[in-house]
């Protein structure tokens, strides 16, 4: 999204080469949570955000729906023998950049 | 008598010794290498100084006045001529000088990144990430930097020669030049320390230099005495020894004034000692051996590895109220039993606190004493070994003192009464790969010395009684015998998480009895039929004739209904109906199909999974007890042999087995032709040889299946051998057609087998002969005897079996010890969450659905066949 155009052979650019991953079959739907919807959901399980499984902020799929660090991703993925399982992923920065 | 501490742990720290730290700690200075005197007297001042704890008995400590086993020892010291690196710190002090300026002591990073560092680590704390990546990754862009940015200095490359030597630009570094370096780095960062994951509070980093040596008491380290009165001393202290007549050599010559030479030698030396002294296994060093040759166990070793302290001593330890012996079969007892023979149960006990309410019938046992006399017809009868008095005194109980011992029983007091039937124990079969590889059973008291358990619970233990040993636990507590009833017994186990199916169930006899008894349309009388059902355990109607299926219905729950196919059944439906495999029960009526693997047994029962489903735990061991005794009763009834000659087959089936090995082996001639005259059509990527033994493995494989189906035709239900492996009691039909067919081509690594000598297999062949015979193919079968050179391929194929067992348990049991290891601290929380025990959140459903797979049909949360079926019916 940042980078519309990409090189891909000499003298060649391609705009808008990148096909929208999140229609993936593979990838699981995400979506970010509202601060309202956090605070729910910490206090529900009663933990801290750290509590939460992590995702990075460098992971495609946080970059395709625009997540910032610190933001709470809800993902709803297909399951065999549950139908529907949610968790949920903080997003997170590497430990140094 | 142990006392019990007060204290609780609240947390543990983990840092260094300072070397004020380590002589403030010390009892005394250690200054000889010698340890005893002429007479025998440990001398002062020297390695078994009396300051540093006793060790002979009678004695009492010089430092703290106690007795042996009161006095826990205590640390002396060696002062160190010159300094030298801990061997465990090497990697560490690596990273602080790649990471810091000599000059300035400061890190290689402008003000700036080590600001943004400090937040950075604050954050990787809040997150409880992982601190050690972090301070690497500082080191890793410290060491980047070339040129100081404080003090301006430039940066030459640091290099650690391992162990122990440092280079700086590939200038050695003395152990002193290294320590005034750290001293200018804890100097320099203070607080900062912590972004190299140092915790500055409790460790400064030049204390990974040593200066002072901590010499450990002498409980740590005994000496013993042999049977000649030779003193041997422990290896930990050789190696100090060592290290004291080095320090005090190269003290003598630094001071004397020698040459810089001989001083450096004599520093490497102690920095060896030192070395060894801590770790003997360190890479790069020769080990430091004993007289004889054998490597010193020196610090590290005794922790490491599996016979190290940490394995050995502290995550597993032997226990009492424990006991170990062969194991044997008893049918009669039920699978949540388990026998003990008499001498065992009398050295086995249970406490039992004595109150108000039981104070007579407790005074009535210990008068018994340990040895109860037996009134005529009882073989058993617990006794009582010790009396603990309510002071916590414990008073042996003997037939003299017995009558006494019981008069004097007070409320609060507790007996140790031995075991008896019914107390609840625990089973164990290493190795322990499963939980079902320790279940709780009911003790039954037995005469002879083995532990009897029923058939049935072997495979979970995966026992047989070829030798097999179990060990058994006696629990000790209400909490424990509680839990253990709940959650251990057999009867909660006999569904498996593993593949949410029964796991215990009919084996081997029980399913043959059982097959035979519901097979075809036997007719019992009514004489036989009572013989049967009451071995099985059947109170009630019998009539005058019953057929197989009527003596088995009896002891199916009244309202069972279920409709299966049988392990005999090969087809579909169809097929199956008509060859009486497939099963219905109605009502508890098996109205039509035969009772076999499929239906009873382990790993597979349709019936017992679902009564366990339906009716509970308890029917279901009830309903295998029943049905294991009906199996058995059922097969002594009918009779039931095997023996070689059930692999007899006519002499023309023999014949066609000839021509069908005939056959292959002119099919493979024809191959081999076709491939040397360039015929031979080319499989799609494959090479031409490749093609050939392809084609060839085809035509051996064929054959072998060939000779088996041959064979089968004439082996029929008629036969044991078929009927136990048709209906799954034991071995296969590929068995039975290796013993009358041919056992067929033999492979290693999946290939014929094609290595040996120069262009052949064996010297029986000629040179690039492929045929059949010379690549391993067995025409002959098990019955008939193998000829020299197919029993040499057999063996070969045999024995890459073998290995691959081998390195298959050895491999897997590393796995699973690294997965438990990592597991360990995951539980599942009441909300159904899975946690690490810190808090954070693993999975937010259990396994995503929240199944526990125990509960589970086989994997499914719901079987909606069946559901179906019965709201249909109902």
């Amino acid at each position: 999204m940042r980078n519309p155009k990409i090189k891909i052979l000499e003298g060649i650019y391609v705009a808008k080469m990148k096909i929208d991953i999140l229609k993936h079959t593979l990838v699981p739907h995400h979506e970010i949570l509202s601060a309202e919807e956090v605070e729910k959901l910490l206090k529900a399980y009663k933990i801290k955000k750290e509590d939460l499984p992590q995702i990075l902020v460098t992971d495609p799929v946080v970059k395709a729906i625009g997540a910032k660090e610190g933001d709470v991703i809800k993902i709803i993925r297909r399951s065999p023998t549950a139908g529907e399982s949610v968790a949920y992923r903080l997003v997170v920065r590497k430990e140094i950049i | 008598m142990l006392t019990k501490s007060k204290k609780v742990i609240d947390k543990i720290r983990f840092g260094l010794l300072s070397p004020d730290a380590i002589r403030k700690m010390s009892a005394t200075r250690i200054i000889t290498p010698d340890t005893y005197d002429e007479d025998g007297f440990p001398i002062e001042m020297g390695l078994m100084d009396p300051r540093l704890g006793v060790i002979e008995p009678g004695l009492r400590c010089k430092t703290c006045g106690q007795k042996v086993k009161e006095c826990p020892g205590h640390f002396g010291h060696i002062e160190l001529a010159m300094p030298v690196i801990h061997v465990g710190f090497a990697k560490t002090i690596y990273n602080i000088l790649k990471a810091t300026c000599r000059g300035c002591g400061k890190l290689l990073l402008t003000d700036d990144e080590v600001k943004k560092l400090r937040e950075d680590y604050k954050r990787v704390v809040k997150m409880k990430n992982n601190t050690a990546a972090f301070a690497k990754e500082v080191v890793k862009r410290a060491s980047k930097v070339t040129k100081c940015p404080h003090c301006g200095r430039e940066v030459l490359p640091v290099e650690l020669d391992k162990p122990t030597t440092y280079r700086e630009g590939g200038r050695k570094l003395t152990p002193a030049e290294i320590r005034e370096w750290l001293e200018k780095v804890s100097e320099a960062l203070g607080d900062d320390l912590r972004l190299l994951d140092i915790n500055p509070e409790v460790a400064r980093p030049e204390w990974m230099v040593l200066t002072v040596l901590p010499v450990p008491p002498v409980t740590t380290r005994p000496s013993i005495t042999l049977e000649t009165g030779e003193r041997s001393e422990d290896d930990l202290t050789h190696k100090l020894v060592d290290i004291i007549r080095i320090n005090q050599r190269l003290q003598e010559n630094r001071d004397a004034g020698a040459p810089q030479l001989i001083v450096e030698d004599l520093w490497d030396l102690l920095q060896y000692h030192v070395t060894t002294y801590f770790d003997n296994q360190t890479s790069g060093i020769p080990p430091a051996r004993h007289r004889s040759g054998r490597a010193l166990k020196t610090l590290a070793q005794r922790l490491k590895g599996k016979e190290g302290r940490f394995r050995s001593n502290l995550s597993g330890k032997r226990v009492n109220f424990s006991a170990r012996t062969v194991i044997s079969p008893d049918p009669n007892i039920s699978i949540n039993e388990v026998g003990v023979p008499i001498e065992i149960a009398r050295e086995l006990t249970v406490p039992i606190r004595v109150t108000q309410y039981n104070i007579e019938e407790m005074k009535e046992l210990v008068k018994r004493g340990p040895d109860p006399k037996l009134p005529p017809g009882i073989v058993y009868l617990p006794g009582v070994n010790y009396v603990i008095r309510p002071d916590g005194r414990r008073i042996r109980v003997t037939p003299e003192n017995a009558e006494n011992v019981a008069e004097r029983l007070e409320v609060g007091s507790i007996v140790e009464r031995q075991l008896q039937d019914g107390d609840i124990v625990l089973f164990n079969r290493q190795p322990s790969l499963h939980r079902m590889s320790m279940m709780a059973h009911h003790a039954k008291i037995l005469p002879y010395k083995t532990f009897r358990l029923n058939l049935a619970v072997c495979p979970p233990y995966n026992a047989d009684f070829d030798g097999d040993e179990m060990n058994l636990h006696v629990l000790q507590s209400e909490e424990a015998r509680a839990e253990a009833e709940i959650l251990m017994k057999v009867q909660e186990h006999i569904l498996s998480p593993r593949f949410g199916g029964a796991i215990i169930g009919a084996i081997h006899d029980h399913i043959t009895g059982c097959f035979l008894l519901t097979y075809g349309n036997k007719v019992f009388s009514k004489e036989d039929a009572m013989d049967i059902l009451a071995a099985a355990g059947y109170r009630g109607e019998v009539k005058d004739k019953m057929t197989g299926k009527e003596i088995f219905s009896k002891i199916l729950p009244p309202d069972l209904n279920l409709e299966y196919k049988a392990k005999l059944c090969t087809g579909n439906e169809e097929e199956c109906k008509k060859q009486d495999a497939y099963v219905i029960i109605k009502n508890g009526q098996l109205l039509q199909g035969v009772i076999d693997e499929a239906s009873i047994g382990a790993f597979k029962g349709k019936i017992i999974e679902y009564i366990a489903r339906k009716k509970g735990m308890k029917e279901a061991r009830e309903f295998i007890d029943r049905v294991t005794k009906l199996g058995i009763a059922a097969i002594t009834k009918i009779g039931f042999t095997t023996g070689i000659d059930d692999e007899d087959i006519p002499e023309e089936a023999q014949m066609q087995i000839e021509e069908v090995l005939e056959n292959a082996r002119k099919k493979i001639q024809d191959l081999i032709r076709a491939y040397k005259e360039g015929e031979l059509e080319q499989i799609p990527g494959r090479s031409l040889e490749e093609t050939l033994e392809m084609e060839i493995m085809r035509v051996t494989g064929k054959a072998r299946d060939q000779t088996g189906e041959i064979a089968s035709r004439h082996l029929g239900l008629d036969n044991s051998a078929v009927i136990m492996a048709r209906s799954g009691a034991r071995g296969s039909m590929l068995n039975l057609s290796q013993m009358a067919g041919a056992v067929g081509q033999q492979a290693v690594r999946g290939e014929r087998i094609h290595r040996g000598y120069h262009g052949r297999t064996l010297p029986h062949f000629k040179k690039g002969d492929l045929g059949a015979e010379a690549k391993g193919f067995v025409s002959s079968s098990y019955k008939k005897g193998l000829s020299p050179t197919e029993y040499f391929f057999h063996s070969m194929g045999g024995r890459e079996g073998l290995v691959d067992t081998a390195v298959r348990t050895s491999r897997s049991g590393y796995m699973q010890r690294r997965l438990i290891n990592a597991l360990e601290n995951i539980k599942l929380e009441e909300d159904g969450t899975v946690r690490q025990t810190t808090g954070e959140i693993i999975q937010f459903m259990y396994g995503e659905d929240g199944i526990d797979p125990t509960r589970s049909i086989r994997g499914k949360a719901i079987d909606a066949d069946l559901i179906i079926k019965e709201v249909k019916k109902e």
